[in-house]
């Protein structure tokens, strides 16, 4: 069933597919990270434009993908921004979602013991709110990121510059080589998990507070019991 | 900064538009807080008390008239370091969650600029101040507090930077009452020290009464009722609402202005578990109060014996005493303390320093005699 010594002669290429991969997916998680957190924080307080930013960003999420690919052929031509230009509009909508509730999952005393202490809004922003939304920030990293490096496949359908792992994905199909396929979309799958589990790391490494709430939580609900 | 500051309201209003009484409104408000006492604001759900305490610090702006902290207006100043200025403690305290004890207790020190050893040395300084040893809980995250030991640091945190003025917005109201008692008594002896220029916000009368150099009633609307001093307000209530307010059993609650340190402390007769039996006895029979009190080497008290078990030879020890009486501390009120007493089978309550140590002690009697002159002059 499965083509060993095709793969074992397929190696060095793999690794260049996985290199570009996570690049690609690397390029949109991040700039649709900071498109998202300015405009989540600009729009935080501001209901309609902030109804109007998560309206936009979902509909963006419904054009199937393949399409969006497509279509964007005509203008930007096969390039880079053709690949990238749809993986960062999918990014806005968890972004942008994560972002906004992790802003509002700051209580409300906390925002105003922090203005009566004297924070200017930025230091508020910066020193409070944002760390408070950590957590929420994070976890939006983290479903971003695995959902990107699922998309990224996709844009193989843009030619064999393109779809890093998805490369072999396409290939596979084009020749009904199961080998090829799975030799894609296993590793595929690895570099999903593995930058999950990173961003897991990363996530306790910044909140050390969160294992002290957690304990309490627990300490309570061990004492209602 | 560490001077306190008047804070003056003259003729302030803030209205909301298009919003029903009670909505926190406050109507034409003059005021003077003299620098270095505690005003207590106190009144109905919406009757403009927090409203009133966020438009020191420039939370809400007036609809008209002047706020004056000391001798400037604070309509003039930029809010940021008005408020750097103004400690700020509210109920649900606002710790920041993602901080140490430490590090919120440092924020406005930081905000301000001074270098690390300073705020350090402060910082600790404050913690051992509202009771909270520094190196055990510096380092903590505010979830691993209790409720009181949250307010504790809260108040901490309001006193930082050494301001002249201190809000407090029902700082007491979250905790259990046992709590609330102490924490209130800690606020007013750590205020002895610094007098600060305190405005504290309470729905709770026995609260205002008992914290207050001055309590201002306001009632629905925002309307002033009465200022004046928690004795004067309870002798004479300015009006109806004001009386309706402090409640029928006023005369009782005089009782709550008094504290045990106004007393003189009794002496009566003390013995250390160790001493001998037959001189204690002897000692005891010459008392007109016929009971022995045990105490510690450090002064604690460990109970009494009754005069009749003290034994006629031997040595006394720990086992021979019953602990039954309420211990006072010198900010504990006469009312708290008759209510304890007649509560407790000995009639006596130990007064105690705050290590704990024996002082004296305080029994109903002295306490209604200590009444007694004033409520036969009123009739």
């Amino acid at each position: 069933m499965i083509d060993w010594p095709w793969m074992a002669d397929h190696l060095d290429e793999l690794a260049f597919r996985l290199v570009q991969h996570f690049f690609l997916a690397a390029i949109a998680v991040g700039v649709g990270f900071v498109i998202s957190l300015a405009a989540a924080t600009w729009v935080a307080r501001r209901r309609r434009l902030r109804g109007l930013l998560v309206g936009t960003s979902s509909v963006l999420y419904t054009i199937p993908s393949l399409a969006l690919f497509a279509a964007l052929v005509p203008v930007t031509g096969l390039s880079v921004l053709t690949a990238e230009i749809p993986l960062v509009l999918y990014t806005l909508l968890i972004f942008v979602r994560n972002f906004l509730a992790g802003l509002d999952s700051v209580a409300p005393e906390v925002l105003e013991a922090a203005d009566a202490m004297g924070y200017s809004p930025r230091g508020r922003l910066v020193r409070v709110e944002l760390p408070l939304a950590l957590p929420l920030i994070v976890g939006g990293l983290r479903l971003a990121s695995v959902s990107t490096i699922g998309l990224v496949t996709v844009s193989g359908i843009l030619g064999d510059r393109f779809g890093g792992l998805g490369f072999f994905i396409f290939e596979g199909y084009r020749r009904v080589f199961a080998t090829e396929i799975w030799f894609g979309g296993i590793p595929a799958i690895l570099l999903a998990v593995a930058v999950d589990l990173v961003l897991l790391r990363v996530q306790r490494r910044l909140t050390p507070w969160a294992a002290s709430e957690a304990v309490a939580t627990g300490r309570q609900a061990a004492g209602a019991s | 900064m560490s001077r306190a500051a008047r804070v003056v309201f003259e003729h302030v209003s803030k209205r909301y538009p298009g919003t029903a009484e009670g909505s926190g409104a406050v109507d034409d408000l003059s005021l003077e807080v003299p620098a270095g006492t505690t005003c207590v604001l106190v009144g109905p759900s919406g009757c403009g008390k927090t409203t009133t305490l966020k438009l020191v610090n420039r939370l809400i702006e007036p609809t008209s008239g002047r706020i004056l902290v000391g001798d400037r207006d604070v309509a003039g100043r930029d809010p940021i370091v008005l408020r750097r200025e103004i400690g700020y403690v509210i109920q649900q305290v606002g710790l920041f969650p993602h901080q140490t004890v430490g590090q919120n207790v440092e924020t406005v020190p930081r905000l301000l600029g001074w270098d690390s050893g300073r705020r350090r040395a402060r910082t600790d300084e404050l913690l051992e101040l509202v009771g909270l040893p520094a190196a055990r809980y510096r380092d903590r995250y505010p979830a691993a507090l209790s409720g009181g030991e949250r307010q504790r640091v809260g108040v901490a945190r309001a006193l930082a930077a050494d301001p002249p003025v201190l809000l407090m917005d029902e700082p007491f109201g979250a905790v259990d009452p046992l709590v609330r008692e102490r924490l209130q008594n800690e606020l007013l002896s750590i205020q002895e020290g610094l007098a600060k220029t305190i405005l504290f916000v309470t729905h709770d009368i026995d609260e205002a009464i008992k914290m207050g150099d001055r309590v201002a009633v306001l009632e629905g609307g925002g309307r002033l009722a009465q200022f004046g001093t928690p004795d004067e307000i309870l002798a004479n209530p300015a009006s109806d609402f004001v009386a309706r307010f402090v409640g029928a059993d006023r005369g009782l609650k005089r009782l709550a202005l008094a504290r045990v340190g106004d007393l003189q402390p009794a002496d009566v007769t003390i013995a250390h578990p160790g001493d001998s039996a037959a001189d204690a006895r002897a000692r005891v029979v010459a008392d007109p109060f016929p009971y022995l009190l045990l105490l510690y080497a450090d002064g604690q008290p460990i109970g009494w014996i009754g005069g009749k078990d003290v034994p006629g030879d031997g040595e006394l020890a720990e086992s021979m005493a019953v602990s039954a009486s309420p211990l006072l501390d010198r900010h504990t009120t006469l009312k708290d303390a008759l209510s304890m007493l007649l509560a407790s089978s000995v009639q006596a309550g130990i007064v105690v320093d705050r290590r704990g140590a024996y002082q004296g002690i305080v029994t109903a009697d002295m306490i209604t005699e200590r009444m007694r002159p004033a409520a036969e002059s009123r009739s």
